[in-house]
């Protein structure tokens, strides 16, 4: 596969990914404003990804603070972007695909309600068929891999980033107890979709250390940190098979590396150690395996692979 | 102009349908269907114009959702199109595809005979047939190719002639494509199209199939690889998304299963061509290339070219890889050149034009200048380094102001344009508006050059959709229909 296609199926998946991550939290701010509970919608907003550039948003200025119309836009040149990276690769993605996210950049352009609440929950519904047209229409190979790696780094840095921003404001309301730290604290998990899935594994008993247990550690639930980090780990061992290598090399150490680390950390050193310096360390082996795998696939040298 | 008459025996769909000295593709002169419409024509009575734009519904939305669009350059709104598309075939006859196929082969090869000559011997103009001065200011004459030698010394493998048909019905040749010819994607989802919404007509006509298009397109291709490569890798090079025809390198590179590439992909290291994967670099043997000449080597050619690959040329002229269609082709196919055709065909062949040319005046001849000035509001008058429909006048639909601003052009640069008469192109029913009405049609056939000649029997033939216009280019609001070569 080249290796330009494997970057646009790469990155077609991460801003469709952040797309569904921005309007799932426009779709929680939403309800948190009527709940009155803008301090928390303010912190909230901070968790948006980074836009597109080239897109026609804005790079955010130092200190300021995200408007609802900025994370719309957002969602609208996430939604773009991946259309564009999509189009790229038209060849190598099923139609059914293709159709799909041309359908949803249709429908984000052309809306003339963005910020409601049927605004958010089409792009996520659309997100969602996507991922189904990928998984039951394209032949589970190299470029299907790639897609499953940038959704999975792009879902663990989000859930990182969403729980440091909400954790400190959760955090502080604790101190006060009662209603306003719940409504933070199941903003949280409902921002990640884990708000059910949390009441089965632990009850609608909502404290702290769980939610944050639930989200790094938890095996089984499809949006934690150590789930996301074992599919890049598989993914990574499958593109290493398919190209008749016995491994991804380096890439694949560290994505191996930090499972390992999430599956034997417990929350309560964790949080004993500093939650904030322990989700920073999430997003730098983001960073870490993002370029580690652009090296060994991608953007890799090419005076060493000439002279292989 | 001949008095149009309507035909006044038929009713209901047919009942605006004019017929004038233009050649129409479905009736004769005295408005009675011809031979091989007949069929057509009979079903076309059964059905109501309900029936129809249901039919054409259905093919527009399987356009739509297939995304078979082309970009507008200049457009800043909506960068992608749909390609119009008209639900009522073309019907060719065996006898005249015939005649077509024989002409057009004659004619490449005569063309790639020119071409070797020009950057080889420069036989041609050393016994003056061909004027020297036409072909170094040719714009897209490449002197780089001097003493290049491409494989089996074809310069041309895929080339797409427009084709008019005028009023005593025979074909002639209005133009050569022998750079990046396109359109053929439009020919092959024609096909599929019609076939999904017509079947019961299409069973009724002994059609021949065009569907191996894309396999013949692979084995030219591999057939012109280098010498030494057993199992050759085989690349389409495209400028990329933004290019009005990335539809059609979408849609070939998934049809020939070959990788679609862009510059940037490929790397070229002691003169040998690389695609960067993933499984690290692999080597490339042939390139089928859809960036124009300027833009495929930054070290040979425009400096400021993104599209290309430093170092390909260096690359093809050593003999490691293979482009196609060669560099440099698209001196054989300046407008001024294609005056000289006939000449050519006779000079390497010895052997009369089958397809005759349109008569054509050449500025740069101070007599022919002098005619065509005194007479710009009848001809056509094209600049010879443009193509798409850009850079036109079409004398008998032009405004004064207009003629004016092109009479100072030509006076500028007489080589740079050259003059035909106005033709009466041939008309084709389309359904227009909930009726049948006839419009202006060209076709486009592609011819494949390798080991062996393959002319996939149909062609692109293409509509200008506005009544009475004369322009069939997509850029220019032309639309297209299926083309149906019958086999008799």
């Amino acid at each position: 596969m080249l290796s330009r296609v494997a970057d646009s199926a790469y990155w077609m998946s991460r801003y469709l990914e952040r797309a569904e991550h921005t309007a799932r939290l426009g779709d929680v701010c939403l309800g948190l404003t009527l709940d009155r509970s803008s301090d928390t919608v303010r912190r909230l907003r901070g968790a948006v990804g980074a836009p597109p550039v080239g897109y026609g948003v804005a790079p955010l200025a130092l200190g300021e603070s995200i408007t609802e119309d900025r994370l719309n836009q957002t969602i609208i040149a996430c939604v773009a972007a991946a259309r564009e990276n999509a189009r790229q690769v038209r060849e190598q993605i099923s139609t059914e695909m293709w159709e799909q996210l041309n359908r949803i950049y249709l429908s984000v352009r052309q809306t003339n309600s963005p910020g409601s609440s049927s605004f958010y929950t089409s792009v996520k519904e659309a997100a969602h068929l996507f991922q189904g047209l990928t998984d039951s229409t394209m032949i589970h190979t190299e470029g299907w891999h790639y897609i499953q790696i940038g959704r999975s780094i792009e879902r663990a840095g989000a859930t990182a980033t969403t729980l440091e921003v909400l954790f400190g404001d959760a955090a502080a309301q604790d101190g006060a107890g009662g209603i306003g730290a719940y409504i933070s604290w199941t903003a949280l998990l409902r921002s990640c979709s884990a708000f059910e899935a949390y009441c089965q594994r632990y009850t609608a008993d909502v404290r702290p250390e769980r939610v944050a247990e639930f989200l790094l550690l938890s095996a089984d639930f499809p949006r934690s940190v150590r789930f996301a980090v074992e599919t890049v780990e598989a993914s990574l061992r499958s593109v290493a098979r398919s190209l008749g290598r016995s491994s991804s090399g380096r890439v694949e150490r560290f994505a191996g590396r930090w499972r390992a680390s999430l599956d034997y950390s417990q929350i309560d050193e964790i949080i004993a150690e500093s939650l904030q310096s322990y989700l920073q360390g999430i997003r730098r082996q983001c960073e870490q395996v993002h370029s580690a795998l652009y090296q060994t696939y991608i953007n890799y040298e090419l005076e060493s692979a000439i002279a292989s | 102009m001949a008095t149009e008459k309507a035909i006044d025996t038929h009713t209901g769909l047919f009942s605006r349908y004019a017929l004038d000295h233009c050649y129409d593709e479905m009736f004769d002169a005295s408005s009675a269907p011809r031979p091989p419409y007949e069929a057509l024509y009979r079903r076309l009575l059964e059905l109501s114009p309900s029936d129809l734009s249901q039919r054409q519904q259905n093919a527009d939305s399987a356009f739509l959702h297939q995304g078979v669009t082309f970009t507008v350059y200049g457009d800043e709104q909506g960068t992608e199109r749909i390609f119009p598309y008209d639900l009522l075939p073309r019907i060719i006859t065996a006898r005249e595809w015939e005649t077509i196929e024989r002409g057009l082969i004659q004619r490449v090869t005569a063309l790639n005979l020119f071409l070797k000559d020009i950057y080889q011997e420069e036989r041609i103009l050393k016994e003056g047939i061909v004027p020297r001065h036409l072909v170094y200011s040719a714009q897209h004459y490449r002197r780089e190719m001097l003493g290049v030698r491409p494989r089996k010394d074809i310069y041309v493998s895929v080339a797409g002639s427009d084709l008019v048909r005028l009023p005593d019905g025979r074909f002639a040749v209005l133009e050569d494509n022998l750079r990046v010819p396109s359109g053929v994607s439009y020919m092959l989802t024609n096909r599929q199209i019609i076939k999904r919404v017509f079947p019961e007509l299409f069973t009724n006509y002994a059609v021949r199939p065009i569907d191996h298009y894309g396999q013949s397109l692979l084995a030219t291709l591999r057939s012109l690889a280098p010498t030494d490569r057993a199992d050759p890798t085989i690349v389409l090079l495209t400028p990329g998304v933004f290019n009005s025809a990335y539809f059609e390198h979408t849609f070939l590179a998934r049809q020939m299963g070959i990788e679609l590439v862009e510059g940037r992909d490929l790397i070229v290291h002691d003169n040998i061509v690389y695609m960067r994967t993933t499984a690290g670099l692999r080597r490339v043997d042939v390139i089928y290339r859809r960036v124009d000449d300027d833009f495929i080597d930054p070290l040979a050619f425009r400096p400021d070219s993104r599209l290309g690959v430093p170092g390909l040329f260096n690359a093809y002229r050593a003999g490691n890889v293979s482009i196609l269609n060669a560099i440099g082709t698209g001196v054989a196919d300046d407008k001024a050149m294609y005056a000289y055709v006939p000449a050519i065909i006779r000079f390497y062949l010895d052997q009369d034009p089958i397809l005759p040319n349109v008569e054509t005046y050449l500025l740069s001849n101070p007599a022919d200048r002098a005619y065509v000035l005194e007479n710009l509001d009848k001809l056509v008058v094209k600049a010879v380094g443009e193509s798409g429909g850009y850079g036109m006048l079409i004398g008998p639909h032009s405004t004064v102001s207009q003629r004016d601003a092109f009479r100072q052009r030509i006076q500028a640069e007489p080589r740079n344009y050259i003059a035909q008469p106005t033709l009466a192109l041939s008309r084709a029913p389309n359904f227009i508006n909930n009726r049948i009405d006839s419009r202006h049609v060209d076709l486009r056939p592609y011819v494949l050059c390798g080991e062996s000649f393959t002319v996939v029997p149909g062609g692109l033939t293409r509509v200008a959709l506005r009544k009475g216009s004369l322009v069939v280019n997509s850029s220019q609001g032309g639309g297209s229909k299926d083309t149906w070569v019958l086999a008799d």
